[in-house]
């Protein structure tokens, strides 16, 4: 099954803060179901790139389209992203999926259940969110985007926090979640994961775009200097 | 025996008889106070979630009232009050002048301003920490109002009993309003005002004992609904 909001048509987008320019003119088509990973130094501009995606940020100009379709709250009902600084009620787990479910009518109990155990926190379900963990707060949220089946998931560095064993079974989640049709846009810093999970990679570095690629092609040969410097580990200023 | 031990026994006895006035007033005082602070509550609550988490027109001004009108003296309230209530006033014909409904209308004038503006700051925190959120899951305006209001119940109950503390214990605006008539509008803090000025000291104070009991027993009250509440929802100590 093929994701219904593909192909993504970013076009000539820009981004400014107070005159200066965080998103610089970027261009770019994703077309492919699976998942595209967003690399790129602190500060490249990745998490204001997934917030125009979402529509959380308004570009100062360029388009974006979904499918032909300009972002519309429709659409973004039809996404989920998760946050890098997790966002939590002040409640408990099973009180945060349930506000969740609370929204949309399709999502029953057992999605509830379903999501707890894949992200591994079944356990906690009683618990208050801030007696959590940091790790634990970062599955919580991917399990609350999960809860929500988008048809397109965006997740900004979902991984940060967590330790090996969690990170495999977050891993298979996602390949899982990408094998049923779900889009999946992922920003890490993670090499290997980048390794393991891409099918298409896009560069960015000082909000510009420097490359998209497939992913074999972009950790063997990148296209850009910057990309290359950035593999090999170089601080790019 | 000093004043203060005569006050003691006075008010011990006073309770224990259950004496007939005492119970009135007490009852009067309560009714009004609480019926206050429940219209203050239910108008001021929304309004500081309005004011926390949406923007319009006027949003400033409105909050700049609200917060000047926290430090209005309750004397003047009660004198507006009288002013719009009495015979050749806006609202003279409604008759309301010295009864307990003028006292509440007083008292909510009162509190308002109290429960609005601060619990308006309250939610504004929370919208900044949730806005991004509630914005990607699309939730409806009135969820996250709700929402809102469910996640800053704590803080939220301390206004409240802000609030009722302003009302229970004001005199100058029921004096006004109100009149102090005895079996009609007689409230805890008028009748101390009353005592004190017939040279009743003792009995004054010993009222005075039981408004500070009454106070804090809805504080206890308010600390023992919060410990519940977290012990119900969380479980017990781990
Ligand atoms: N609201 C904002 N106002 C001004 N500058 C911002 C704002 N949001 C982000 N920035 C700046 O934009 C740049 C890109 O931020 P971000 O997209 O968060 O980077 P990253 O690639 O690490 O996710 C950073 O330099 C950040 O300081
Ligand atoms: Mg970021």
């Amino acid at each position: 099954m093929r994701c219904a909001l593909l192909p993504i048509q970013i076009d000539r987008l820009w981004l400014k803060a107070r005159h200066k320019p965080l998103l610089r003119d970027i261009s770019v088509t994703i077309k492919g179901d699976g998942i595209t990973v967003i690399m790129g130094p602190n500060g490249a501009g990745k998490s204001l790139f997934i917030r125009c995606l979402h529509g959380l940020s308004q570009p100062d100009s360029g388009a974006i389209n979904f499918a032909g379709t300009p972002l519309n709250s429709d659409i973004r009902q039809r996404q989920a992203l998760m946050f890098q600084k997790p966002i939590l009620l002040k409640r408990t787990v099973q009180q945060n999926l349930a506000f969740v479910q609370s929204l949309r009518a399709d999502i029953l109990m057992a999605d509830i259940e379903r999501v707890l155990e894949q992200v591994g926190l079944r356990h906690l379900a009683k618990q208050p969110v801030k007696q959590l963990s940091g790790g634990e707060q970062q599955r919580l949220a991917l399990a609350r985007a999960l809860l929500l089946r988008p048809e397109m998931l965006f997740l900004d560095e979902a991984c940060a926090n967590l330790d090996p064993a969690s990170v495999g079974q977050i891993e298979s989640v996602l390949l899982e979640a990408s094998n049923r049709g779900q889009k999946i846009i992922l920003i890490t810093h993670d090499i290997a994961q980048a390794k393991r999970l891409a099918d298409d990679i896009v560069f960015l570095h000082h909000g510009q775009l420097w490359e998209h690629s497939p992913a074999d092609r972009f950790f063997t040969r990148p296209a850009s200097e910057q990309a290359q410097a950035y593999l090999d580990g170089q601080i790019l200023i | 025996m000093s004043i203060f031990q005569e006050a003691l026994s006075t008010a011990f006895l006073l309770i224990l008889q259950r004496d007939a006035d005492l119970m009135e007033i007490i009852g009067l005082s309560m009714q009004v106070s609480l019926t206050a602070l429940f219209i203050a509550c239910v108008l001021g609550l929304p309004l500081g979630a309005l004011m926390g988490s949406r923007e319009f027109r006027f949003k400033q001004s409105l909050r700049g009232i609200f917060n000047a009108l926290m430090g209005v003296p309750p004397v003047v309230v009660g004198l507006i009050v009288y002013l719009n209530l009495s015979r050749s006033g806006l609202f003279g014909a409604l008759e309301l002048l010295y009864t307990p409904t003028a006292m509440i209308i007083a008292q909510v004038i009162l509190i308002l301003p109290i429960i609005a503006a601060l619990s308006s700051q309250i939610l504004e925190d929370l919208h900044e920490e949730y806005r991004d959120l509630f914005s990607s899951l699309v939730v409806p305006p009135h969820k996250a109002l709700l929402a809102y209001i469910i996640d800053a119940r704590y803080s939220l109950l301390t206004i409240i009993l802000a609030g009722f503390g302003r009302a229970i214990s004001e005199v100058g605006a029921v004096m006004i309003v109100g009149g102090n008539i005895d079996h009609l509008t007689r409230v805890m803090t008028t009748a101390i005002a009353l005592e004190t000025s017939k040279g009743e000291l003792a009995l004054a104070l010993a009222l005075g004992i039981i408004l500070l009991l009454l106070a804090l027993l809805v504080n206890f009250a308010a600390q023992q609904f919060k410990s519940f509440q977290t012990v119900q929802r969380y479980g017990g100590g781990r």
